[in-house]
């Protein structure tokens, strides 16, 4: 089997400010994850990169999407959302910096550990931000 | 230590009654920020908080946390607790203040989760 075959996968439509629902695309990820037998540090890593990315879009844009793939190498993520953009994304990935209001810490989140978070479980992390129209993620855990 | 040793100290309440009690707890975090709980391993463990709505159940759940204790008396609605049912996360909560539940454990025996 070719290395870059996809196994599996999914796309989630993720609504804006939607807590009814905040969150359950990432544990669908984590379970479908678990049911094929991976190991659990890497199942792990997947779901609170794919938890963090998710809340991202949730608490700032107005919707998004993941798209999540498995291949026999590893798990890609891939999130775009339609949303304000980060103005400076260096900035942004410093652990405690944080552009959240008071809504959103009052939710428990904002405490500017999403994004270096993501960094620190994914293997292979990129970031590109457009002020004004919006996010996209890859994101990337290697299955061995 | 065993949920219902946990509940004692603490006088605490167990929301989830029809879920078995009978879970071992490696490890303790305490936070009310869930961007914090995220950024720590928190396997087989228990969290403290006082945030009480549907994301600490769905943090707890990403992070394989297996039963939280609310404190300062805070109840978390019917929707949380029902859904704290369905993804088998023990719920509890105590009048006490986050410092002293924490306190009170610690002496006990039961370890932080960098520990």
């Amino acid at each position: 089997m070719n290395n870059n075959s996809v196994l599996f996968e999914e796309d989630f439509k993720i609504k804006g400010w939607d807590f009814t629902n905040a969150g359950e695309a990432s544990l669908k990820i984590k379970n479908y994850l678990k049911e094929v037998g991976i190991a659990e540090n890497i199942l792990k890593r997947v779901a609170i990169t794919s938890y963090e990315a998710e809340m991202n879009i949730v608490l700032y844009a107005k919707e998004g999407t993941i798209n999540f793939k498995v291949t026999p190498k590893k798990v890609l993520l891939e999130v775009k959302d339609r949303g304000p953009g980060i103005e400076d994304v260096e900035l942004a990935m410093k652990e405690g910096y944080s552009t959240a209001t008071e809504e959103i810490r009052n939710m428990g989140f904002g405490a500017g550990m999403g994004l270096p978070n993501i960094k620190k479980n994914a293997d292979m992390f990129v970031i590109k931000s457009e002020p004004g129209k919006g996010t996209k993620l890859n994101i990337e855990v290697y299955l061995k | 230590m065993k949920i219902k040793k946990i509940k004692e100290i603490l006088n605490a309440e167990l929301l989830t009654d029809d879920i078995n009690t009978d879970v071992e707890i490696q490890a303790v975090n305490c936070a009310d920020l869930m961007s914090d709980v995220l950024a720590f391993q928190n396997k087989g463990g228990l969290l403290i908080t006082g945030l009480i709505n549907i994301q600490v159940l769905r943090t707890a759940a990403i992070t394989d946390i297996v039963a939280i204790v609310f404190v300062r008396g805070k109840i978390p609605d019917k929707a949380v607790i029902d859904e704290a049912k369905s993804k088998n996360i023990l719920l509890l909560c105590t009048k006490l203040p986050m410092y002293e539940a924490c306190g009170l454990l610690y002496k006990e025996g039961l370890k932080g989760i960098s520990e």
